[in-house]
């Protein structure tokens, strides 16, 4: 069976994501993103491609969305309310609470401000988000039975998950977008060591190398700081969500460590909900925050106050937040009218915006006059600061979390064309793992996993286990060094056995296949074995001299065969069984069965050991001695039974053994 | 698989303890302790910190000392039971007697099912054989964490009081002279718990023990060993509670703890999770805690299993479902709620206190709501106090996991409304969180009528005792206790009393007509049942077979699978070439490769090339040798035999022996499971065993 990836959106683009994988007849479809950067129908994936009907429900097992960017989510209430699809959908508690503000806010701007035909209403909104199945982190999902999810903190931002998702033998891990660095306000992603057959990847900065995100965040607290200082206003648009919370939290800690009383203001309503929304959702930030909760909750901002209009103009300097992130529009644009003109002013832009909107333009010159509308020119004279961090791991986090996982194969989806071909050639070179980047529409084909199941036998396992035991857990050094320790993982322990496993597998008919060990053939299975012995028999027999008043002779020479291996490797296992008869009347010999391993082929010594009761004068003892060369020997020679011969060393005739 | 019930626990504060041997692991379900049994001793006299009261204290300590030096310690008559009958001595702590009897480093896992199973843990955690691993729900071991420490600082007030030299109470002739009452608590009712009280454990004890507990989320895969895949589902009882599920090779088991199938506060119970387990255990005792209803759950249409044998599987199913969700019990419970707060309020109006020592996190958060919406609604402005030494961080927990809670109350979230109010209630003065009873700020803030939640259920620890001295003589304040405690005795060194008692009981597990609908959808093979509970259910008929369990016996079970699963990867599996065996229709093949476990799976791989090429086992011969085919096989190959049979003794030992004339001599010796061919000639031994091969399978 194949892993079918059928890529509908964010292939070598950034944008609308959305694959549909098919796993052993199983569905999924892992978000369903807008691009913001299309107003026609190419701002949602091509949904015909699922199927040609429209019936939808019937066609997907279930959705599975990783977090509230609309990139990732933007395109599911059209999705669920007007194409139709009415089945299961999975995504986390914090992206299930914080989605609906994220979709809503971008319903307001392109419908109400924009004036745009709406395709979906608010309405929508609040039916789709009621069919969505809230999950935790690492909880095991069982969608039906045989497809089973589960989600890993993927930090990027509050609620990002990545999703495991297991049919049959075969497994995948869907990563959405993520972070491979903890930061100040969210821990680094982790997951645990999984049997993958593919993993597909976000790869935004697949050929950056970045530093840590601290200096990043000093850099931009000091451009705030420096500006309000001189008295000047900062103009932050961001989105409502997550950014806005990141950049507040560390603005307010700021303050209040520097003391100070600058206002930090908020511009939409909407946040309010944001920021109880992450109060609550606290558990799902970095463990730094988290664990001071109970004394103060980070999100619990001292120092900011809501904005209103009548504010734009006041005197003296703020730092005001301001929806929505692009400048192209709403509140964040009236701001920026009013500020961009004033040389102590400054506005900070967010690291990655879409081509359409005027942000663009500002960071790649610095222009003094651009043009808004037909007629509308603005004079920008304020200090323009990019904010150059970015919640999405880097080109080593992806090798790191690939290498981690070390899948059969990785897709590569969420990123720019040429970058992803480096990348491509950087995981198959480096890390042998066969890679692709699919463009949209296309369907990849991969094979995928499957274990023939049998049953096994207790004293087979055993057979296999007993012995020196392997074990290996997860959060092993090289876990530390991925950053994957952010929260105590539960170590998934591996037992390996460095012991080859043997056993007979037996198949009957409408029976599992059963894997027993040798010597349960017959008991298990009624299934008789057969011996077949090579032997050479030395037929050797000795005196003895008068121990009359003894019993047991530690000194009696042993009698000795020796012999000469014919091969000249590995070693041997050579049984030998003796059987023998006394001459005189009280004396009894301990026949022994020896067992050898011989090394490299090597001479043989057996030896044959005497407990002579007392009483006897002297004995005279006939045995018949059989050598004989396992079949390994057959084995080695071709299938060609081997025999060779033997002498009796260290006395035939024994009389005092010397 | 084996199961020992070491308690049965009684109610909801003290939980069944099991421990069951399962693929050779020993996993003990609940590491509890009793603490309805401090009751035997004397609550600390009123605290001259504390908000002060005028009203006599009973000196019951100094007469009990008197009165004990003047009895005549010969005498065994029982003395009525009264206030000056409790220990005045620091309190001992009852655990479960029958754990101390396991060596503890026997057990391999601990699998906690509340915070209240896990209030003994630290007794075993300090135990230095302890090897254990533990797993409790992320929000059962926070809440249970911040009761051992609440408790811990309760304690510690007797310490101070009794001094650190403070006298044994378990004087051999003291205890004699108790009550008979406080007698069977020390005892137990079989006489043989003396042995499990124990002092009790101190803060760092209880840190320590934190740090071997393992945190999981609900439907988490915890892995012990590789073998056992160890899961906890909601249980619905209260916030973070969990039924188990551990997937062995030898087959599933559930351990099914009290549970609510629409719980009012916390995550229900899913029970669809336990679906098709091999062996469950029943462990919800609540039925047998409120024995007295037995009569009215068995009159409940549809109590009878015989109801069903006429419809489909779908049919019962949805039939038993319907019963197992019926909202009544919701309905109930939340009318209770109502006449809580509505009791509350009436004495409240009549200038009235309302103390509520319950320890239940779900009941107190309802309540605490309760009474803010009505305080609201009648725009009064009476206090609402938390008293604690965990109040505040206790709080702000059950802020930050909407995860832990039932659906209404995630629902209101997503809709937009905080989870709870108590942030704005505290701004705005109507709630306050303080540590101890006796802080100054308390003292000044503090304001009567008012509502009081504080520790200890018991009526024997924590701010509770204070506050219960000081209304005990009103009689227009009000005292809401739950039922299963011993009121009486609860109360009696409060007594005489004008005080209210509101006694209520909370829905604290499944109805036994719940059971066994519960057991119709979950369809295990085999069910380890309470033999307490086996005369109140009705046989079933079902596909499934009962044992019943009692305390201290142990059960059973022969493993539901005889072998395991076992993986074979296919690029192994490609290798393989099976051999049609000539005796029976059976194909066969020998297996070589690398045995992995792995979250409780066996999985065989292809090792490296190295392992795989490194020396095989002996061919394998299966069939028999018949010495005339042997002889015909030889003769085909040119050789001159004789045969020769030998009969052992009883017939046991028969044998054929061939002897080969030409070309040269051998002796083929052919046995039922063996030939020996003994010879000198290599190439003669060559084509001997060749023509034996041409009659046997070789694998
Ligand atoms: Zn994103
Ligand atoms: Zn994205």
């Amino acid at each position: 069976m194949d892993i079918e990836c059928l890529v509908l959106g964010a292939g070598q683009e950034v944008g609308k994501s959305c694959v549909v994988v098919t796993i052993n007849g199983k569905r999924i479809m892992f978000d369903c993103g807008m691009h913001m950067g299309y107003l026609d129908h190419q701002r949602y994936p091509d949904f015909s491609m699922i199927s040609k009907s429209g019936e939808f429900t019937d066609s997907l097992t279930c959705i599975i969305i990783t977090h509230f960017h609309l990139d990732h989510i933007g395109a599911l209430p059209y999705f669920t309310e007007v194409c139709g699809y009415n089945g299961p959908i999975y995504m986390t508690y914090p992206t299930k609470a914080l989605a609906p503000l994220m979709l809503e806010d971008y319903r307001k701007v392109m419908v109400d401000r924009r004036g745009e035909e709406e395709q979906f209403s608010s309405e929508h909104i609040v039916k789709c988000m009621k069919k969505v199945t809230a999950v935790d982190l690492k909880q095991t999902i069982q969608v039906d039975e045989d497809l089973q999810i589960r989600a890993y903190y993927a930090g990027h931002v509050l609620g990002a998950a990545m999703f495991y998702a297991k049919v049959g033998d075969a497994a995948i891990v869907y990563t959405g977008d993520y972070n491979m660095t903890p930061d100040r306000h969210l821990g680094a992603a982790q997951i645990d060591r999984l049997q993958l057959d593919v993993v597909i990847t976000e790869s935004t900065y697949a050929t950056t190398y970045r530093d840590s995100k601290y200096a990043k965040e000093r850099e931009f607290l000091k451009a705030v700081h420096k500006c309000v200082a001189g008295g000047g206003k900062v103009l932050i648009p961001t989105f409502a969500l997550g950014r806005a919370q990141e950049l507040c939290m560390l603005l307010d800690d700021y303050w209040e460590r520097m003391n100070l009383k600058v206002p930090i203001y908020f511009s939409a309503g909407l946040t309010i909900q944001a920021n109880m929304y992450y109060k609550i959702f606290i558990n799902w930030t970095s463990k730094k925050v988290k664990d001071t909760y109970a004394t103060r909750n980070a999100f619990d901002f001292k120092n900011v106050c809501s904005f209103d209009r009548s504010m734009i103009n006041a005197p003296g300097p703020c730092v005001l937040f301001a929806t929505p992130g692009m400048i192209s529009g709403g509140f964040s644009l009236e701001v920026f009218r009013q500020w961009a003109p004033h040389e102590g002013n400054l506005v900070m832009l967010p690291g990655f915006h879409i081509k359409i909107s005027i942000s663009c333009c500002l960071c790649s010159k610095t222009p003094t006059q651009i043009r808004l509308d037909q007629d509308v020119f603005i004079d920008v004279r304020c200090q323009i600061h990019q904010l150059s961090f970015s919640p999405h791991t880097d080109a080593k986090g992806i090798m790191d979390l690939v290498k981690f996982l070390s899948p059969k194969h990785v897709v590569l989806v969420h990123g720019e064309k040429p970058k992803m071909a480096a990348l491509k050639e950087k995981i198959q070179s480096e890390l042998g793992i066969k890679c692709y980047y699919p463009a949209n529409n296309e369907n990849l084909c991969i094979p995928s996993t499957h274990h023939v199941k049998a049953v096994a036998s207790d004293a087979f396992l055993q057979s296999c286990l007993c012995p020196n035991f392997k074990f290996l857990e997860t959060s092993s050094e090289q876990d530390s060094e991925l950053a994957i320790t952010h929260n105590i993982a539960m170590p998934q322990l591996q037992v390996y056995d460095d012991r080859v496993c043997e056993g007979v597998l037996t198949l009957q008919r409408d029976q599992n296949p059963k894997v027993v060990n040798h010597n349960e053939l017959m008991s298990a299975l009624g299934i008789k074995t057969h011996e077949v012995k090579l032997a050479q028999c030395c037929e050797v027999s000795r005196e003895f001299p008068d121990y009359r008043h003894e019993h047991i002779y530690s000194n009696m020479p042993p009698l000795l065969l020796k012999g000469k291996m014919p091969s000249q490797n590995t070693s041997h296992t050579v049984n030998s069984c003796c059987t023998s008869s006394m001459a005189g009347e009280e004396l009894a010999a301990k026949t022994t069965t020896a067992r050898w391993k011989l090394g490299g082929g090597f001479e043989l010594e057996l030896r044959f050991e005497y407990e002579i009761g007392g009483g006897a004068e002297r004995g005279e003892m006939e045995a018949r001695w059989w050598v004989f060369w396992d079949e390994v020997v057959l084995v080695e020679d071709g299938g060609q039974p081997v025999v060779w011969g033997l002498e009796v060393a260290g006395g035939g005739k024994g009389d005092d053994g010397t | 698989m084996e199961l020992t019930c070491l308690s049965e626990g009684k109610g909801f504060y003290f939980p069944p303890c099991h421990i069951m041997d399962i693929c050779g692991f020993r996993v003990l379900f609940d590491c509890p302790m009793d603490l309805s049994s401090l009751a035997i001793f004397s609550p600390l006299p009123v605290d001259a910190n504390a908000i002060s009261n005028d009203e006599n204290i009973s000196g019951s300590c100094h007469k009990y000392a008197d009165l004990e030096l003047n009895e005549d310690k010969g005498q065994k008559i029982d003395k009525p039971l009264d206030a000056n009958s409790l220990i005045c001595a620091e309190p001992q702590y009852k655990t479960i007697t029958n754990l101390l009897l396991w060596n503890v480093s026997f057990i391999d896992v601990v699998l906690i099912s509340r915070p209240m199973g896990m209030l003994g843990l630290p007794f075993l955690t300090r135990n230095k054989d302890f090897i254990a691993k533990v797993y409790v729900t992320e929000a059962a071991a926070k809440i249970g964490q911040l009761m051992m420490e609440d408790l811990v600082v309760m304690h510690e007030e007797f310490r101070q009081f009794y001094g650190p030299d403070a006298r044994k109470w378990m004087n051999w002739e003291e205890i004699e002279l108790l009550p008979l009452e406080l007698r069977q608590i020390v005892f137990g009712a079989d006489g043989t718990e003396f042995g499990g009280w124990v002092s009790l454990y101190s803060a760092a004890d209880v840190k320590a023990c934190m740090l071997k507990v393992d945190s999981l989320k609900y439907a988490e895969e915890a892995c012990y060993n590789g073998t056992l895949i160890l899961k906890a589902f909601s249980s619905g009882l209260d916030i973070g509670t969990c039924n188990w599920s551990i997937t062995s090779p030898k087959g599933s088991i559930a351990y099914i703890s009290n549970s609510i199938f629409s719980s009012a506060t916390a995550m229900s119970c899913n029970y669809e999770a336990l679906q098709r387990t091999d062996v469950i255990v029943y462990s919800d005792f609540s039925s047998s805690d409120a024995a007295n209803k037995f009569d009215d759950d068995n009159n409940c249409p549809g109590a009878a299993g015989n109801n069903f044998s006429n419809l489909s599987d779908d049919d019962v199913n949805s039939k038993a479902r319907t019963t197992l969700l019926d909202a009544d019990e919701y309905l109930e419970e939340m009318a209770k709620l109502d006449f809580i707060c509505s009791c509350s309020m009436d004495c409240i109006n009549s200038g009235g206190s309302v103390l509520i020592p319950i320890g239940r996190l779900g009941i107190v958060l309802q309540l605490l709501e309760r009474f803010a919406l009505c305080l609201a609604s009648e725009n009064a402005k009476v206090p609402i106090f938390v008293i604690s030494s965990v109040a505040e961080e206790l709080m702000a927990f059950t802020n930050i996991i909407p995860e832990w809670f039932c659906e209404q109350w995630q629902d209101r979230l997503y809709s937009g409304q905080p989870l709870f109010s108590h942030k704005e209630m505290l701004k705005d003065g109507r709630l306050y969180l303080f540590p101890a009873i006796h802080s100054l700020e308390l003292l000044t803030i503090w304001q009567e009528p008012c509502f009081v939640f504080c520790p200890h259920w018991s009526l024997r620890l924590g701010p509770v005792t204070h506050l219960l001295r000081r209304w005990c003589g009103d009689p227009n304040s009000l005292l809401v206790v739950e039922e299963g405690v011993d009121v009486n005795l609860a109360l009696l060194p409060f007594k005489p009393m004008a005080i209210k008692v509101l006694q209520c009981s909370f829905l604290s597990g499944m109805k036994l007509q719940k059971s066994q609908q519960l057991l119709k959808i979950l369809q295990p093979r085999h069910v380890l049942f309470p033999e307490k509970l086996r005369q109140h259910i009705s046989p079933l008929e079902t596909s499934f077979s009962f044992d019943y369990y009692s305390e201290n016996k142990t059960i059973h079970i022969s493993n539901p699978k005889e072998d395991s699963e076992l993986d074979i990867e296919v690029e192994l599996a490609r290798r393989l070439q099976y051999t049609t065996l000539k005796q029976k229709d059976i194909n066969i093949l020998r297996l070589k490769g690398e045995l992995v476990v792995e979250r409780g799976r066996y999985r065989l791989s292809l090792g490296n090339e190295q392992v795989m090429s490194s020396q095989t086992r002996p061919m394998l011969h299966i069939g028999g040798v018949y010495s005339n085919d042997l002889l015909m096989a030889l003769q085909k190959m040119g050789m001159k035999a004789t045969v020769e049979e030998i009969t052992g003794v009883g017939g046991s030992d028969n044998a054929s022996i061939i002897h080969v004339l030409e070309p040269s001599k051998a002796v083929i010796e052919v046995r039922e499971a063996q030939t020996l061919i003994s010879n000198g000639d290599e190439n003669v031994a060559t084509l001997i065993s060749q023509a034996v091969y041409s009659l046997l399978d070789c694998v």
